[in-house]
Order: structure tokens, then sequence, then C-alpha cells
């Protein structure tokens, strides 16, 4: 095998972002709702202003022609609407903004105004442990930290995950670390077999990856921009 | 209590069949009341394999449609009293399967049968879905090369993941059966050995069939392996496997090419 092979940057490099936004829930009466909105902004002006706003509908059953009313509406107060929630998409027009799904919540750290919608601190686990070898077929997706696997993880099979990637056992399908923009992120693993290798966006490929590593100990680390294997101890 | 066993592997032709024939007439020969179902609408083989294709007058799919009911359907062994077939469908394909046709089937066999064993369709589409759905147990038939191995561990994490079982947070019984072992390949390392395709898999092994001429024989008579020639290799392998099924302790032995000097001498193959 040729060992000194550079892997090449690649052209395009997508990543997937989440944002926060403000979720508002009307209640009827609209008018009533409305007030206590506006109430808020008189309180602090201009806090919303070009910061996303959701609309949650669920609570109320609005025609068409009240969803305009009620986005216009929010214009008149210069807050501008990203999109829906809890509606029927067939009530929406095209002009409308779009019918957003899977929200989570999110505790927006905040002093001033209340919030609009009360939400209770959920602190979110920063690792994800699998108990089992991962087979051929499976994709364990967890952008929000660390993937530990005890067990083998199979050819075929592919581990993503936005922190480190720890295997006890052989990696033999793909791995992905740190795919949110995290150059310090780190895959381990007891053999290393990989048909993929990548960390924030760089990779190696299984022909890239010398032979010599194979049933060992190993780390891979990104140095700059070149994904690097090494033994450990 | 009724077992239902599915025999499964992902990749086609790696003996699928073969194993369904040889491991229900091997159960029913030892007293063990058998059926073997054909999963695979529309290509079905399970019917040639046990040489009942002559016979067939209805089929699973019209039990599911209430065309007839399984009595009619399921046919009788003419060599094994307790071994009986259903066949599948060659006029249909997969989509004539039905989740609630199959769950009614299986469970009216269940009150009928010890050991109802599936022959599967490869691919991991609706019949072979369908197939494994309401197993208890399941075979992954595997060949000791890498592609049927990857497909294997991805059935293998189906059975993990799309079965009933599943679905009650319990485990579908799992076990590995290596076919088609080559033994003059093995000893030339040209194939994966037991250990790494047991290391990939980590799934307990139930048996390893050997590569033999005897396999084909058998499927060309229209008689599972284990009735045809119960002295043959794979026969002996099969009914071996066949014990440990009924929770006999039969330690594993991997087949060894054994060579006489006039195999030697003539470049022939043991099998």
């Amino acid at each position: 095998m040729d060992g000194v092979v550079r892997p090449k940057p690649k052209a395009v490099r997508m990543r997937g972002r989440s944002y926060v936004a403000f979720v508002f829930c009307p209640v009827v009466p609209i008018i009533e709702w409305l007030e206590e909105i506006d109430a808020t902004l008189n309180q602090s002006p201009g806090f919303f202003v070009g910061k996303p706003v959701v609309l949650d509908l669920s609570a109320v059953d609005l025609s068409q022609n009240a969803i305009l009313q009620l986005v216009a509406n929010f214009e008149q107060r210069h807050i501008r609407i990203l999109g829906f929630e809890g509606v029927d998409a067939a009530r929406l027009s095209a002009t409308m903004p779009p019918l957003l799904t899977a929200g989570r919540h999110f505790v927006i750290p905040q002093s001033g105004p209340k919030k609009p919608e009360a939400t209770k601190p959920k602190l979110k686990p920063a690792s994800l442990l699998l108990d089992n070898q991962v087979r051929s077929g499976q994709s364990i997706v967890f952008p929000e930290g660390d993937v530990t696997v005890v067990g083998s993880v199979s050819s075929g099979a592919e581990i993503v995950a936005g922190g480190s990637i720890h295997i006890y056992g052989t990696l033999r399908g793909r791995a992905m670390a740190g795919i949110d923009g995290n150059p310090m992120a780190r895959i381990y693993c007891q053999k290393i077999e990989a048909e993929l290798l990548a960390i924030d966006g760089y990779y190696r490929t299984a022909e890239q990856i010398d032979a010599a590593f194979r049933d060992r100990p190993t780390q891979v680390w990104l140095e700059g921009d070149i994904v690097q294997i090494t033994p450990l101890n | 209590m009724a077992k239902v066993m599915v025999v499964t592997s992902g990749k086609g032709g790696v003996g699928k069949t073969t194993t369904t024939a040889a491991l229900g007439a091997a159960l029913a020969q030892m007293g063990q009341k058998v059926a073997v179902v054909d999963f695979d609408v529309g290509l079905r083989n399970l019917d040639l394999v046990m040489g009942a294709e002559r016979r067939v007058v209805f089929d699973f799919i019209n039990v599911v449609q209430g065309i007839a009911n399984l009595s009619q359907a399921i046919i009788r062994d003419k060599r094994l009293e307790n071994l009986w077939l259903l066949p599948a469908s060659q006029t249909r394909d997969k989509d004539a399967l039905t989740d609630e046709g199959v769950a009614k089937i299986l469970a009216e066999m269940r009150t009928k049968f010890d050991w109802i064993i599936c022959d599967s369709p490869a691919g991991i589409e609706r019949g072979a879905t369908l197939a494994m759905r309401y197993a208890d147990e399941a075979i992954v038939v595997t060949n000791p090369e890498v592609s049927s191995v990857r497909d294997s561990d991805r059935i293998i994490g189906m059975l993990d993941s799309k079965t009933a079982k599943a679905a009650q947070g319990e485990q579908v019984k799992k076990h590995l059966l290596v076919t088609r072992f080559d033994t003059a390949r093995a000893a030339r390392g040209e194939m994966l050995t037991i250990e790494d395709v047991l290391d990939i898999l980590a799934t307990p092994l139930l048996g390893i069939i050997p590569e033999s001429q005897d396999v084909l024989r058998a499927s060309n008579v229209g008689s599972p392996v284990t009735l045809n020639d119960a002295t043959s290799a794979p026969a002996r392998a099969y009914i071996d496997a066949a014990r440990r099924l009924m929770g006999e302790d039969v330690p594993v032995m991997v087949p060894v090419a054994r060579k006489g000097l006039m195999d030697r001498l003539l470049g022939r193959r043991a099998a």
C-alpha cells in the first residue's frame, strides 16, 4: 500500500446547523392575546426585531385568511414570521412562511421581558452509549456530542458524531467525527479496518489507511487539514 | 411449545432452501412435528427441493386470501409422516403477502406443529421482513466470503429491530449456520475462516456445512439432503445442527480436507 498518499480536501463542504427561534402560541381571543404581546413590546421595544419567530397554531383553529391577517398583525409590530407549527399544510398558501417540523425545546438564556412560552430546562446528554455491535446498514447519527460503542462497527455501518467517536471493538465501517465543525474531535478504536474516517469534513478512505495500523488500538485526529492516524501506546 | 424459526441470509444462493428442507427433515426424523413454509412468493423452490411440486393445489397466498384453509394447502411429505410443506404461490409476488395474513397463518400453525421453519426470500424487502416478523428464532445462513457475511450482518441488524419480538423489547434468538464451507479452499486460505466469520458476526454457531456435490444431487431428485443420503458429509452436519436445535450438546467440528495418498496422486478433492 502506498503510504505517502495525502487526502485531498473536498471542493464542497456542507454542514447542518440549527438555530434558536422564539415560538409564539396564539390563543383565543386573538385580540387579547395580541394585547399581551404589545404589553411585552412596550417593556422592551424592538426586542423581537430581526429575531426569527415561529407561530405554533395548535391551540387555535384559523382559516387561511385569518392566518394571513395574523401575519400582517405581526408585520405591523415589525416582527417577521419564520414559519408555522401545529397547522395543516393545506391551510398555508405558497406565499406564506413554510410549515416547520421536528422542533425541539430550547431554553433561551435572557434577561428582560418574560418569555411568551414557558419551557422547562432540560439537560441534553452530550454523549451516546451503544451497548451492542453496530450492524451493517445501521446509521448512528448524534450531532450533539460523543458516541461510544461497546462492540464492533460492521462493514457498511456508519457512526456520525458531533464530537469524538470511541469504539471498543473493531471499526470496519465508517466513522465521521466532529461533523458540526469540530476539528478537535477524534476517533478511537481497538482495531482499525475502517471504510472511511472523517473529522470535521476532512476524510481518509480505506485505501489511504496504512495496513500497518490494522489489528492495533488506534487514534485518529486532525492536524491542520490532514487526517492523522497514530497507534495508541 | 411451537417454535417459529426463520431461515434467512440477505444474500441469495447461500443455501437457505437447502437448509430449510434438510433441517426440517432431520427434526421430523427425530419425532418432531415439523412444517416448512416457503415465503419466496413468485420464486418458489422449496416444493422442488422437497419433491412435492406435483402435488401443489393451494398455496400460502390462497390461505391468506381465504380461498383455501390451511389443511387444504399444506402438503404431507411422502417419506416422513410428520413433515409438512406449505408452498408459496408462483403466480403472485411479494405484495400479495400481508402482515395480518402472515400473523394469522402462523398463529394457526403454532397450535398444530412443534416447529414451523420459514424459508425466507433473499433481500431485505417485504418478503424477507414478513418471513422474519413473527419468528422466535432465526438461522442466519452465511457462506465464508465477505459479501455474504456483510449481508448476514445487515439481516442480524434487522432481526434485532424489525421483528415482533424486537417491538416488544425481546430478542429473536439467532443461530449462525456457515454453509458451502470448502475444505480444500479453506486449507489454501482462499476463504474467510470460521474465526473471521464469528468475529464479524458475533453470533453463536449452529453448524458448519461442507460444500458438497451431495447437496446438488439431493435437490435434483427432490429430496432433502438429510433424507437422500444420511451418511454424506453435509447430511451429517445438518443432523448435528438439528440435534443442537433440540438442545443436545454436540461439539462443532471445523471440517478438514482428508486426503489419502490416492487422492493426492489423482489430484482429487475430498468433500
